[in-house]
């Protein structure tokens, strides 16, 4: 909590509580902690990861076109694996001239089925 | 996120049930009924002073939080923190749904009469004296072993899968019945060692039979030993008499400075009953604790109907207050040094506050501890052995469930509709039930003639309180662990 400490083991209890009520929903992490922890967040803006919310300046400028290139990194990670080229039937080599993101990017296209 | 954005804007907020203190410059809360302690900004008190005139929708509030320097998202926040902690509360607030007792409540604590009998004659006494409830003829004065080894069978039996239990001895005078005391300690520790469990003993007693021998018994059992003690001679003496009159301090300084230097095992407390005569709180507790060398001094007003002589009014009340915070101060001027003071009215209420007590009765009595009369008779505690109207059964019949739900049901909180309004209920309760039924005929009767006395000491405790926490906070650590009486 930001605005009061609790000084004793009821207070502490509620100082949980209102942490589970008030702190924002925070991915893989089922049961948040008073504790102040690192936002890990799973597969995406840890790495460069062309035509995601940010580019890898912060800023939005080097986004990259078509916004259907965003989703990349679902292919490879496949954690949303419906809304992307199918790597395991239907699109295996949607990747196959994308050897280093940061530099091949551009190599990724459209898949029409 | 949107629903609840949504319904935070169609809130309108007023303030919830709590009580602002400070102590060193710094401001604290305790909320009710939760008896929760929180250290608090400067925003909080902004907010508390936005909703004190009364109650303001969520985008009033936000206005009048910007119009004291507050940024609009600062101010979601807070009202956000604040809504879930109960410190405001709005018009979809919950209001908190009574608890029924448990079906089960497995006792903690029995405390045995070992005999009703007394070898001294203390006006103010509440088993011999005017206001006395016990109906002791007919019934034996004495516990036999038999009555003693069921009772502990009892304690064993009805206490569930509890690991420690605590057998408490009193009188009477308790050490009038001195051999069955040792029979007791043997036999309990025996059937408890049976079954992986602990024992913990104690015992009250007005330290007239004293012996070099009882005070090694009692040291080598680590039985814990609280002495009936009024003060220097001319306060004990005035009411704490033989049958002919004659004082008892002369007899008890030697035994009670044999005890605390012979007794090594427990703290040794000395309770004093404060009268009309006897009021000298400051004397009472140099000479108890300097003079004498006790490790803990407890005080508390003589039960008493409003008429009786010896009856503190008002005024004394009063001045018993002033003392009161005078020892306050002393016991925080030693807790900031790290060390013990020994004035226990203020470290048994610390340790309530340190665990956040929300108490739905003043004590455990009829709940986690019973007393049991030398007849066998169960009583709710030991204040009510002997009377036949307070029983709640017998030791070997076990517990009368009816009359212990009666007794329990009155003496709730919920029942209890002038405490419904007042910030001090998670400590108090309304205060005991043998003291109400004194004073009012019912134990379930809220003890209305101390409510401001109640508060005023309840704040100096959290005052206290907040001051060690702001300032040596480890010192509250030996609360944390200490269980709450």
């Amino acid at each position: 909590m930001k605005h009061m400490r609790a000084l004793n083991k009821k207070a502490g209890r509620i100082d949980d509580y209102v942490v589970s009520r008030t702190e924002d929903v925070v991915g893989m992490q089922d049961h948040p902690s008073t504790q102040q922890r690192p936002h890990v967040p799973a597969g995406c803006a840890l790495m460069f990861t062309p035509g995601w919310e940010v580019d890898a300046a912060g800023g939005t400028a080097g986004l990259c076109q078509p916004v259907e290139r965003d989703i990349y990194d679902c292919f490879v990670s496949c954690y949303w694996p419906a809304q992307v080229p199918d790597h395991l039937n239907n699109a295996p080599d949607w990747t196959a001239k994308c050897a280093t993101a940061t530099k091949d990017w551009r190599n990724l296209d459209l898949v029409f089925p | 996120m949107t629903a609840s954005m949504t319904a935070s804007a169609t809130r309108v907020y007023r303030l919830g049930e709590f009580h602002r203190f400070d102590a060193e410059g710094a401001r604290f809360l305790y909320l009710v009924p939760a008896g929760a302690i929180f250290a608090v900004d400067t925003a909080v008190g902004k907010l508390i002073e936005c909703l004190t005139p009364g109650e303001l929708s969520h985008d009033r509030l936000i206005e009048n939080l910007a119009a004291n320097g507050l940024g609009i998202e600062d101010s979601e926040e807070l009202i956000d923190e604040m809504y879930h902690a109960n410190v405001i509360v709005a018009n979809d607030s919950v209001p908190d749904r009574p608890q029924p007792l448990p079906d089960v409540f497995p006792i903690q604590t029995l405390v045995m009469n070992l005999t009703n009998q007394c070898n001294l004659s203390c006006q103010y006494c509440y088993e011999f004296g005017a206001d006395k409830l016990a109906t002791p003829e007919g019934k034996p004065k004495f516990m036999d072993l038999e009555t003693a080894k069921t009772s502990v069978d009892f304690l064993l039996s009805q206490s569930g899968d509890r690991r420690s239990i605590h057998i408490t001895f009193f009188g009477g005078e308790t050490l009038m019945n001195y051999p069955l005391l040792k029979e007791v300690v043997a036999y309990a520790n025996l059937r408890a060692g049976e079954q992986g469990r602990h024992v913990d003993f104690s015992l009250t007693t007005n330290a007239t039979l004293l012996t070099p021998t009882i005070i090694e018994f009692l040291s080598q059992n680590n039985i814990g030993v609280t002495v009936s003690m009024d003060g220097p001679k001319e306060m004990h003496d005035h009411l704490r008499v033989f049958a002919n009159g004659k004082g008892s301090y002369d007899i008890i300084e030697p035994k009670v400075r044999a005890l605390i230097q012979n007794h090594r095992t427990r703290p040794i407390t000395a309770r004093v009953t404060l009268t009309a005569g006897v009021s000298d709180v400051l004397r009472i507790f140099r000479h108890l604790k300097q003079d004498l060398g006790f490790h803990e001094v407890g005080f508390a007003p003589v039960t008493t109907s409003p008429n009786q002589l010896y009856a503190i009014n008002a005024t004394g009340m009063d001045s018993v207050l002033d003392q009161f915070h005078t020892l306050a101060d002393e016991y925080l001027e030693y807790a900031l040094r790290g060390e013990s003071h020994g004035f226990s009215n203020v470290s048994d209420t610390l340790a309530e506050l340190c665990q956040g007590v929300n108490k739905s009765h003043p004590c455990g009595a009829g709940l986690g501890l019973l007393g049991v009369g030398p007849s066998g008779d169960i009583a709710p505690c030991h204040r009510f052995v002997d009377s036949d109207a307070h029983a709640l059964g017998h030791i070997s019949t076990g517990i009368d469930k009816a009359k212990q739900a009666d007794f329990l049901r009155r003496g709730h909180i919920d029942s209890k509709y002038d405490c419904h309004t007042c910030w001090a209920r998670p400590l108090c309760a309304g205060g005991c039930h043998h003291e109400a039924f004194v004073r009012y005929g019912d134990t379930g009767h809220p003890n209305l003639h101390y409510c401001d006395w109640i508060r005023d000491w309840t704040n100096t405790c959290l005052e206290i309180y907040g001051a060690i926490a702001a300032k040596n906070p480890g010192f509250l650590q030996q609360f944390a662990e200490r269980k709450a009486s």
